[in-house]
């Protein structure tokens, strides 16, 4: 079975009363339930969107968001929030152990929070000087400015780095 | 060619004689070849030889049972006993030239059997082989048929002249030799010449620092002297002389220090910097190395140069010859302000200093043995590492991880007990010299003790030479645990200009021509091949039009996998030639050309980065349009939006979180984003879910389209897809033609295609 991917942009998306994001191809054909994945996470966001059905297959491909119609773009971006969570990191508090795994206390843009390292690994340097964190349970941590930290933190984080 | 003038001037003048008498009027020499075994595989030398009229060989070994058409002359020459025997030619003799597992053998056949045959090292196929062509075209021109260009020798596309080297490089082009071996070490000068000012800018810090330490001492002569000596003795002496000197000997320390933390500082700021730039030429010169350099190689041991050894050689250069330098000025000065101060007592000094000389000179060579050993064990160490740890998924499957520790352990005692050696020399060697010393000093305090007895000296003469003298021995000391650092340091240096010192062996062309854009037409002619002495391809002949798919295939160790390798340019031909486009290859710079080949191999390599970054390894500067286009193409990019993180996934050292399915096709993604007109394939043997293999199949169906494609075909898809197949057996071409073509005809293809069928229904089941 193969679905058509759309990429003239003339689709529409909805929610329904579900709360499901539904998809609304030029021919009229709809699909249900469809999620939206950016294809380049962390290089790119604002690029290369991917709505794909719950098995995986796509449907359309969205270059550049500014692309897509005004409503369009604001249901896409309200479905990626809800599915994405990115904290940023604003501030380090402490790290309990030089060695890892060991326990960070940090503040970010969502509030304060603890979270376990597994290893140095973990702690990932970006292009254009951006870090990535990971901790034990997959969740990330975005440092997008390392040097715009306070001290202590810019201490600890050139441990990793 | 054939007839070549200087087959004569070529012989050793040994063979020219017993030639020339074997030799009847009006006949010439045509070729050589000389042997260097006998039938018994023993190292003896003998001579065949091909004139316009006959064969010649002394010592054959000829059949019994075919002795005739043999016409025989005995004669005594160096002691043993030559048999020289003739064959005239005729057009039913055959000469030919065969090799394995480093001997070859020349025979000659007549219709009914082996007449003759000779054994020879691989060190002698070159010519062996040249022979041969020489008879076989000295038989075409007395048959009148064409002489066939094709099997002559090789010419190099760059300078024009003739390849004899059997492992195909041409000699005219090829750099010169290497340098003579001076010492590593020296050669480490060259990289200090980019930093040569603060070089001379630490070597004058040195100076003046070891001079301004040297100053208190020289005042304290003074001191006592002119100053406490008399006072003692009850003379009137002014306070203010000896707060002078006070303060001289503050300040010279002052100074001593301001300018040893300057010395410190330059010299480690230089040395950092040497070893980064041995660090960093060493390993470009590496990726410049062709393929054949490492496969001679462990990863480890590589790895141990370019960190280990550059390491040793920082530490050498920032501490351990910096503190040579100062103490070679301590040491000189100190001998002058000794010779100074007492000439007699300076001798007396030296007594022990020969003694020294001649130890140091002894324990430097078995040092030096100890410490080449030490790098190779450490080096050795790290291969083990380097070998397991990737393969740790191997170790666990088979529950082998005691006897991986187990070799570890092996390679550790071994460089354990080769550092034990060493340390039992130094250690012997260390207190001798402390011992010497004393015996030094000693002889001192005796002669001090004469001279004083006879009023030859003063207390502050003494003061000031058992000073100097204990800077001078101490020195002396330190500097001779230089020896150890040294030797230590010019075995690491020894190991890292290994690397430097060699040669790709798939040379640039010294009159290259720029490819533009390819069109793809490939042309194999007479192309041989072999593996150390292993001949894999024996003359290999085949034409490949653009935009042709040809399938190879053949039963494993056929010499596929060499012909790809040969086509990619991993490997130069041994002989004959590949053109692309009617150019030899070997004329295209190296980087250029494969730019314009796209290869997917059956394991594929992901490096440690993105999946973004893996699929334009190629073209790191392509756009990301780019990049999803040619993972579409390749079927991966809904496989890749499933990742977490999409196209900036992380993928670990051989893309581990993948599936083998899934590398395969970024593997395609990332041949495909190269868009190149000549495509490899090295078919992938293991088998996949059907899902997925539908996926590869189309995936390499967007792949192949339009480009000239050379597959190592498994998949009877691929088969069937193909222009033409090739059936490659013992490294020659069996079969040519289409896939029904070849199984009408029932040959070797439709052997290995019955074979297979059977393979794939049998899984069906």
């Amino acid at each position: 079975m193969t679905h058509r991917i759309s990429t003239t942009f003339d689709f529409s998306l909805e929610h329904d009363a579900f709360g499901r994001l539904v998809l609304t191809m030029p021919d009229g054909a709809q699909h249900v339930g469809v999620h939206p994945v950016r294809g380049f996470p962390i290089s790119d966001p604002r690029r290369g969107v991917a709505v794909c059905t719950v098995e995986g297959r796509e449907l359309a491909w969205i270059d550049e968001m500014d692309q897509l119609s005004p409503a369009a773009r604001g249901v896409l971006e309200a479905e990626l929030a809800q599915r994405e969570f990115l904290p940023i990191i604003k501030r380090i508090f402490r790290v309990s152990l030089q060695t890892n795994p060991c326990e960070w206390e940090v503040e970010t843009d969502r509030g304060r929070t603890k979270f376990l390292l597994k290893s140095g690994d973990d702690v990932r340097r970006l292009e254009n000087q951006r870090a990535l964190v990971t901790d034990a349970h997959g969740i990330r941590y975005l440092i997008p400015d390392p040097e715009s930290l306070d001290r202590h933190s810019r201490r600890i984080l050139e441990r990793y780095l | 060619m054939d007839f070549n003038p200087d087959s004569w001037k070529s012989l050793p003048e040994g063979w020219r004689r017993q030639l020339a008498s074997q030799l009847d009027d009006g006949e010439t020499l045509i070729g050589w070849f000389e042997t260097d075994l006998d039938h018994g595989l023993h190292y003896v030398a003998g001579l065949v030889a091909l004139t316009n009229r006959r064969l010649l060989a002394d010592k054959p070994h000829v059949e019994n049972s075919v002795f005739t058409n043999a016409a025989s002359s005995n004669s005594e020459a160096n002691g043993h006993s030559t048999a020289w025997q003739s064959w005239p030619l005729s057009s039913d003799l055959e000469l030919r030239a065969a090799d394995e597992a480093g001997i070859g053998t020349l025979e000659l056949f007549n219709p009914t059997g082996r007449l003759a045959y000779w054994r020879h090292t691989a060190a002698r196929t070159a010519s062996a082989r040249r022979l041969e062509s020489q008879w076989s075209t000295l038989q075409a021109r007395r048959s009148h048929a064409a002489v066939d260009a094709s099997t002559g020798p090789t010419v190099c596309p760059s300078c024009g002249a003739i390849i004899t080297a059997s492992d195909g490089m041409c000699t005219a082009c090829a750099p010169g030799p290497p340098p003579p071996p001076v010492s590593s070490l020296f050669r480490l000068v060259t990289f200090a010449k980019p930093r040569a000012t603060m070089v001379v800018l630490g070597l004058v810090l040195t100076f003046a620092g070891t001079a301004a330490s040297l100053v208190p001492l020289y005042l304290t002569m003074p001191l006592i002297n002119n100053v406490l000596v008399p006072r003692f003795n009850g003379q009137p002496v002014s306070v203010q002389l000896a707060y002078w000197y006070l303060a001289g000997l503050f300040g010279s320390a002052i100074l001593a220090w301001l300018l040893n933390w300057g010395r410190l500082y330059v010299t480690s700021w230089v040395s950092e910097r040497i070893a980064s730039d041995l660090r960093t030429q060493t390993y470009s010169h590496l990726q410049q190395l062709s393929l054949e350099f490492f496969g001679g190689k462990r990863t480890g041991d590589l790895m141990s140069r370019i960190s280990n050894d550059t390491d040793r050689i920082c530490v050498f250069l920032s501490v351990s010859l910096v503190d040579f330098i100062s103490d070679t000025v301590m040491i000189v000065m100190a001998a002058a302000v000794l010779l100074y101060a007492s000439p007699l007592l300076a001798l007396c000094t030296l007594v022990t200093f020969p003694i020294i000389v001649w130890l140091v000179y002894g324990v430097r060579r078995r040092l030096r043995h100890g410490f080449d050993q030490s790098t190779v064990a450490a080096a050795h160490l790290n291969s083990v590492l380097a070998d397991t740890i990737p393969g740790i998924r191997v170790v666990k499957a088979f529950a082998q991880e005691h006897r991986e520790i187990e070799r570890f352990d092996r390679a550790d005692r071994h460089l354990v007990s080769i550092n034990d050696r060493v340390n039992i020399v130094w250690s012997f060697f260390g207190p001798i010299i402390g011992f010497l010393t004393e015996l030094g000093l000693l002889a001192v305090w005796i002669a001090s003790v004469w001279m004083i007895f006879h009023d030859q000296i003063n207390l502050g003469i003494i003061y000031l030479f058992t000073g100097a003298l204990g800077r001078f021995y101490a020195r002396l000391e330190s500097m001779l645990r230089i020896v150890y650092s040294t030797q230590r340091a010019a075995a690491s240096s020894h190991r890292i200009f290994e690397i430097l010192d060699r040669v790709p062996t798939v040379p640039e062309p010294t009159k290259p021509v720029h490819p533009s854009r390819l069109e793809g037409r490939i042309e194999l002619r007479g192309v041989r091949f072999k593996y150390g002495t292993r001949e894999v391809l024996h003359g290999i002949d085949m034409q490949i039009e653009p935009g042709e798919m040809i399938g190879l295939v053949g039963p494993t160790g056929a010499g596929k996998s060499t012909l790809i390798n040969l086509i990619c340019r991993f490997f130069d031909v041994a002989e004959g030639e590949i053109l692309v486009d009617g150019v030899d290859i070997r004329s295209y710079p190296v980087a250029e050309y494969r730019k314009h080949i796209g290869i997917v191999l059956q394991d594929p390599f992901l490096f440690y980065g993105t999946i973004a970054e893996n699929i334009a390894y190629g073209r790191p500067d392509a756009s990301q349009a780019e990049i999803v286009a040619a993972a579409r193409a390749a079927r991966a990019h809904e496989f890749i939006l499933q990742l977490p993180d999409g196209y900036d996934s992380l993928v670990g050292e051989r893309g581990q979180s993948l599936s083998g399915g899934e590398r395969q096709r970024i593997s395609i993604a990332r041949a495909l984003l190269i868009n190149p007109r000549i495509l490899i394939l090295d078919e992938a043997t293991s088998s996949v879910d059907t899902e997925t293999e539908r996926e590869i199949q189309i995936a390499l169906d967007n792949l192949i389209r339009g480009r000239t494609t050379i597959a190592i075909a498994h998949r009877l898809s691929t088969l069937r897809k193909a222009d033409r197949l090739v059936v490659v057996e013992r490294g020659q071409i069996a079969e040519i033609g289409k896939h029904a073509q070849l199984l009408h005809d029932g040959g070797a293809y439709a052997r290995l295609h019955k074979a297979q069928m059977e393979l794939v229904q049998g899984v069906g089941i």
